[in-house]
């Protein structure tokens, strides 16, 4: 069996944005970026089913500028086999990343996709489910524990939902977005990183793959959010509660 | 034309995030329908009924509907979205997973998790855990839409009630099925709607902790929240998850016990109306969102609050 793991590159999850003086955007130029941590959770997981014997092969994907190659050669220093890079210069919103990865996905015909729930960047939380729909497959969404039968047939997903936890079971192929809980993803090694150069990375651009990128979304301004007035320091439980009682109204 | 919002409950009670979703859809379009999708949940379509501003009610009642999974409701909505120009859903988890299947479907580009209606056609959502917010226009005819329902007002009750109009229900899903689950019932409000909500991080440093704010919890008639880390800990359940990837709450009144205030978790609570920090650690990040801080150990503190409430 083969899994196809789609990984973004995205501002490093510890670096602090900073918007744009103009409002065009957040500041992307000489800031540290890595991949998306969901995606580093997808990843994690494809590589743990093949070292279970459960996948020969692992393809990482990434869709984004020339430098998402980096994102890909973390990918395969951690355990992706190979990795194709789709070149799109221009922001890709994930309708249209997902008629690309469907296109990739019938190129390749993995029979399990398993992707980050969403992106640190937009946060829009869409691409999997879009890419589901896409190619008329099921789709089992913010998942904390994955098992496949003996015969890679059906999968059986336990799902954080709002109330709780959910166990659905669902059949061969699969689109699976990653929750964080489903594991902790591993680092590359030195030897891994030195041996993830020599690893075939194949680049496409989108064109190529008839998908109309144009963004449907226009983005009129990015702006920082409005800044909460500055509190207090209180000294005491007493003056906590009166200050809530009396000036907040809220107890 | 009018949006359709799609009605978040568990078969038995409307959940309040329909009449937050409802305001926004109200400010989309100028007309909306509710869409109930379940399983013997006829009183829930009574309920949504009597929001006012509903123009009617569909009510989709099949065992293929139980449990919301995103393959029946897909099948179910984009035929139905010939009439409309908006779906309009709670950003929940149910939300979040079949609007984008929805949106596809239909080929359009889905706004997600917004905050406020600019005009039909114009939102604010956060992006970045809510470091920056984003005004995006949707060039779609037709718009698919999720909403942080935190940031909309509910709906009120209407002095009459909207026509309620049966609508057959898909078949079961192919390749799919429920199992089982395992809901959390405390009793408690629910932590995305309750007006007060005590949270604890880390620094709460057991399972046993919590049990300490649970009391606290109960003086207050609050639900109780959770940093990333408490939940990575075992110290609290993944459903009380508070921040960017877990659940966005805006309670009246936010009582952060133990968190250190991570990025991630501020995303979650920083539009509650009134923030308290409690923490050791002066320097906490948590502390320069709060408006009223008490840097001190929180088993000082807990006793001290749960016996000056109770009196």
């Amino acid at each position: 069996m083969k899994i196809l793991v789609p990984v973004k590159q995205v501002v490093d999850y510890n670096v602090k944005i900073h918007v744009r003086a103009d409002n065009s955007g957040v500041e992307l130029d000489n800031v540290k970026l890595s991949m998306n941590p969901f995606d580093e959770i997808a990843l994690e997981e494809a590589v743990r089913l093949k070292e279970d014997g459960k996948a020969e092969e692992i393809i990482a994907v990434s869709i984004g500028p020339g430098k998402a190659e980096q994102t890909l050669r973390t990918a395969l220093a951690v355990g992706a086999d190979r990795a194709i890079l789709v070149e799109a210069d221009n922001r890709t919103e994930p309708l249209a990343v997902a008629r690309v990865l469907a296109e990739i996905v019938r190129r390749e015909q993995p029979q399990l996709v398993i992707m980050g729930k969403q992106a640190i960047d937009d946060d829009s939380s869409q691409a999997g489910q879009m890419l589901a729909a896409e190619l008329d497959w099921p789709q089992a969404t913010f998942i904390s524990r994955l098992e496949l039968s003996d015969d890679n047939r059906t999968a059986t997903i336990t799902r954080e939902v709002d109330g709780g936890l959910q166990v659905l079971e669902a059949g061969l192929p699969l689109v699976i977005t990653t929750d964080l809980r489903l594991n902790e993803p591993r680092y590359a090694s030195l030897p891994n990183i030195m041996k993830a150069r020599r690893k075939p990375l194949e680049r496409l651009a989108i064109d190529e793959l008839g998908v109309d990128a144009t963004p449907l979304l226009e983005v009129l301004k990015v702006e920082e959010p409005a800044p909460r007035k500055p509190g207090v320091i209180v000294d005491s439980v007493e003056e906590l509660l009166d200050r809530l009682k009396n000036e907040a109204g809220v107890i | 034309m009018a949006a359709l919002v799609f009605a978040e409950h568990d078969g038995k009670t409307l959940k309040e995030a329909t009449a937050r979703a409802l305001t926004a859809a109200l400010g989309i379009s100028g007309e909306a329908d509710i869409l109930v999708a379940g399983h013997d949940c006829a009183g829930v379509a009574e309920a949504a009924s009597s929001l006012a501003g509903v123009r009617k009610v569909l009510l989709a009642d099949g065992e293929s509907l139980a449990h919301h999974l995103a393959e029946p409701l897909a099948e179910l909505i984009v035929p139905l979205m010939a009439g409309y120009e908006a779906l309009v859903a709670p950003a929940t988890s149910t939300g979040r997973d079949f609007a984008p299947r929805v949106a596809a479907k239909l080929g359009v580009m889905q706004v997600s998790s917004i905050i406020e209606v600019l005009a039909p056609d114009t939102f604010r959502r956060p992006i970045y855990a809510g470091n920056a917010i984003e005004t995006v226009r949707s060039t779609d005819a037709r718009k698919v839409i999720t909403v942080q329902t935190t940031a909309f007002a509910a709906a009120g009750a209407a002095d009459t009630t909207a026509p309620v109009e049966e609508i057959p229900a898909p078949p079961p899903a192919k390749n799919i099925r429920f199992v089982s689950q395992q809901l959390t019932s405390s009793g408690r409000p629910e932590l995305t709607s309750a007006r007060v909500v005590v949270s604890g991080g880390r620094g709460v440093g057991s399972r046993e902790g919590f049990a300490l704010l649970e009391s606290l919890a109960d003086k207050l008639d609050a639900a109780i929240g959770a940093s990333r880390a408490a939940v990575d800990a075992g110290f609290a359940a993944n459903d009380q998850q508070v921040g960017q990837t877990g659940k966005v709450v805006a309670p009246e009144l936010y009582i952060a016990v133990g968190i250190s205030g991570a990025i991630q978790h501020l995303a979650g609570m920083k539009d509650s109306k009134v923030i308290v920090a409690i923490n050791k650690d002066e320097e906490a990040p948590i502390f320069q969102v709060a408006d009223y801080g008490l840097v001190a150990d929180l088993f000082d503190v807990l006793p001290q609050l749960d016996k000056a409430l109770g009196e």
